[in-house]
């Protein structure tokens, strides 16, 4: 009787309405607080509000917002991936070393992209062959890779030649090429991720990988594949960071992999996998750029940076929690 | 679009300045990174000098001294239209791109307290503390005049790699070798403590294990010659090993004051602070000139002559802190 009861009131439940589903979602959060970072920043420092200062400025974290979109979608799928900053520097100096010691610059070019997928393929070896937790498995690499691009490197930088250098200088229709690549990346995985049905999958995965393995689902091998485009897409990165820099060095992006985790959380991506999105991440990473930008140009401490920056990341946590735990399908 | 009115209220900004200081220039410090207090003395200088000079004078730095993390700050200064940049770089290239579009906008790019061996055509002038060739010579001296010219002395140094202090150590050995002087002293040992106080502990009580005799220890560091003379002070060995080295006045007084260490030796950060601003002003009102040769008056410091390379130095020698100068000093 009561049963009958509740599950009549259950179906009578109104569904959530159209601007409810599309207004209440963490990446409103991000754009909100990007609008408010906007005009906080302005108020700070009449130096601010430049278009082509803030998208220079963009350019000096491009190449990790680029990784950071690959990374929200493992970690929607599930899993996580901690070594993407030492997987930069080691690509790097693999590309720098090769080409120093007279490999041609685009044999080099490969021959960095194929030790990104090599890394790649270790994480994904130990935490999806192996089983073994990722955030463990990509710790150890972390280490090891940026201790491997020691051992190549030394504490000396190395040059790369002056043909390579300056892909931040070069301008499509005024915007900095890394910005147009951050912007490329992610809408192609935006509509991989919101429209496929590989992006279909990996939300199954990470929703729950027993029901997703019965429904067919080869969730190994999109997992694996997930690692091994976050490895290509790190050395990339690597190198575009390279070409900013002119040189590299063993600590290329040292503690980087926190900035990317920092972007796809403040994008509204769950830890725990199954929920977030591509525009969250994209829309973070502009957040922080904007945030970080306005203080700096205002002179302000980095305390006070660090602060502000770690205030935001509990924010967005605590907001992402209250609006998913609110939405439970 | 934007870029225009930006430039209007940049423009606005800079007349209404232009009524309060007549043509201030405006110097910024980019550190190492913050909390650093050999830095503080060094900014000091700045704002000393801004006082009684026509400049206005900013600090900025970045939480970590990383090769890149300089880099946003050195944008957000460029973005700010600042006259001059003085900077003590945290890497001989990664900053390279950044010097170039800064001077491209023709502001004044320094280097203070360490230079961009190797690339030094992307900035205009470099400010060091001392004539880095003579380091390792006075160094010598230094731990000579302890142990009496005679017996065995190591070096404790930051890491192997550490460029100022590889070439200071390779003065000390040819010091060592050619001078006769120091014939009676021979140099048994160079370790590293990595500039890390726990290695640096360590390396210093193997030096004592495996030489008995050692009579005497350099530690051409900061974090070194504090470690070196911890272990001294706890052993109570002060008379037998007699610890010098290059260290910073505030964290080397207990060491004076009680005895265990009698004299080390380092330069006045706060002269390279004062001297940077007085050549930047000097520079961009066009009363000094940057050129290979030039000379030029600077309160307190007297003649300064711009060396090759475009490099100028604070002072000719090192100072040497000791227990009757040791309190005149506060970095």
């Amino acid at each position: 009787m009561t049963d009958s009861a509740q599950s009549a009131i259950r179906e009578l439940a109104p569904a959530r309405p159209t601007w409810h589903v599309v207004l209440v979602r963490p990446e409103t959060m991000t754009f909100l607080l990007l609008i408010f970072g906007l005009v906080g920043a302005s108020f700070l420092s009449p130096f601010f509000l430049d278009a082509s200062y803030i998208l220079r400025s963009f350019t000096l974290t491009a190449e990790m917002s680029i990784v950071a979109l690959v990374l929200t979608m493992v970690v929607i799928s599930g899993e996580i991936d901690l070594s993407p900053a030492a997987n930069m520097a080691l690509s790097a100096c693999i590309f720098a070393w090769a080409q120093e010691a007279g490999t041609p610059l685009p044999l080099a070019v490969i021959v960095g992209l194929l030790a990104g997928l090599a890394m790649g393929a270790l994480n994904a070896f130990m935490s999806i062959r192996m089983q073994l937790p990722s955030i463990i498995v990509t710790i150890g690499t972390l280490i090891f890779y940026r201790g491997l691009a020691q051992v190549i490197a030394g504490d000396r930088s190395i040059r790369v030649p002056d043909s390579f250098i300056g892909i931040n200088t070069i301008m499509i229709a005024g915007i900095p090429l890394p910005v147009v690549i951050f912007v490329g990346v992610a809408v192609l995985l935006g509509l991989v991720l919101g429209t496929t049905v590989v992006g279909r999958q990996i939300y199954q995965i990470g929703t729950n990988q027993a029901a997703a393995l019965h429904a067919g689902i080869n969730a190994k091998r999109i997992k694996v594949g997930l690692f091994l485009v976050l490895g290509v897409v790190s050395a990339a990165a690597g190198m575009m960071a390279a070409s900013r820099l002119g040189s590299v060095r063993y600590d290329l992006v040292l503690g980087g992999e926190l900035q990317m985790v920092l972007m796809a959380m403040l994008g509204g991506t769950y830890i725990f996998g199954g929920r977030g999105t591509i525009l969250g991440t994209f829309l973070a990473a502009w957040l922080l750029v904007i945030v970080s930008t306005g203080m700096t140009v205002a002179n302000l401490l980095p305390a006070i940076q660090l602060t502000v920056l770690g205030i935001l990341l509990i924010v967005a946590i605590i907001a992402t929690n209250f609006i998913y735990a609110r939405t439970q399908r | 679009m934007l870029k225009k009115s930006m430039i209007a209220a940049t423009a606005a900004l800079a007349l209404s300045a232009g009524m309060s200081a007549a043509e201030d220039i405006d110097i910024v410090f980019v550190g190492k990174n913050t909390g650093n207090p050999y830095f503080d003395s060094l900014t000091q200088g700045f704002v000393d000098a801004c006082e009684v000079i026509a400049c206005n004078f900013e600090f900025v730095a970045p939480a970590t001294a990383e090769a890149t993390s300089q880099i946003p700050f050195l944008e957000a200064q460029i973005q700010r239209g600042v006259d001059v940049i003085a900077i003590s770089p945290n890497s001989p290239d990664a900053l390279n791109q950044v010097f170039q579009s800064a001077r491209d906008q023709g502001i004044l790019v320094l280097t203070v307290n360490g230079d961009i061996t190797g690339n030094e055509q992307f900035r205009d002038a470099t400010i060091l503390p001392t004539d880095f060739t003579k380091v390792g010579a006075d160094q010598i001296e230094m731990v000579g005049s302890l142990i009496g010219y005679e017996g065995e002395i190591a070096i404790l140094s930051a890491t192997t790699e550490a460029p100022d202090q590889n070439f200071w150590i390779e003065g000390m050995n040819e010091t060592i070798a050619n001078d006769p002087k120091y014939a009676n002293m021979t140099l048994v040992a160079t370790v590293y403590g990595d500039d890390q106080p726990e290695k640096s502990t360590t390396e210093m009580e193997a030096l004592l294990a495996n030489y008995p005799d050692l009579k005497g220890v350099i530690a051409p560091t900061t974090v070194g010659i504090a470690a070196a003379a911890q272990v001294v002070q706890s052993r109570g060995i002060a008379d037998q090993v007699k610890v010098t080295g290059l260290g910073l006045p505030s964290e080397m007084r207990e060491f004076i004051k009680d005895g265990t260490v009698e004299g080390f030796q380092l330069w006045s950060p706060y002269n390279e602070g004062w001297l940077a601003s007085h050549f930047a002003v000097g520079l961009k009102n066009g009363t000094m000139t940057n050129e290979v040769g030039a000379t030029f008056e600077v309160p307190n410091l007297g003649t300064i002559t711009i060396n090759d390379g475009n490099s100028i130095n604070t002072q000719s020698a090192l100072t040497t802190f000791n227990a009757e100068n040791i309190d005149d000093f506060d970095f």
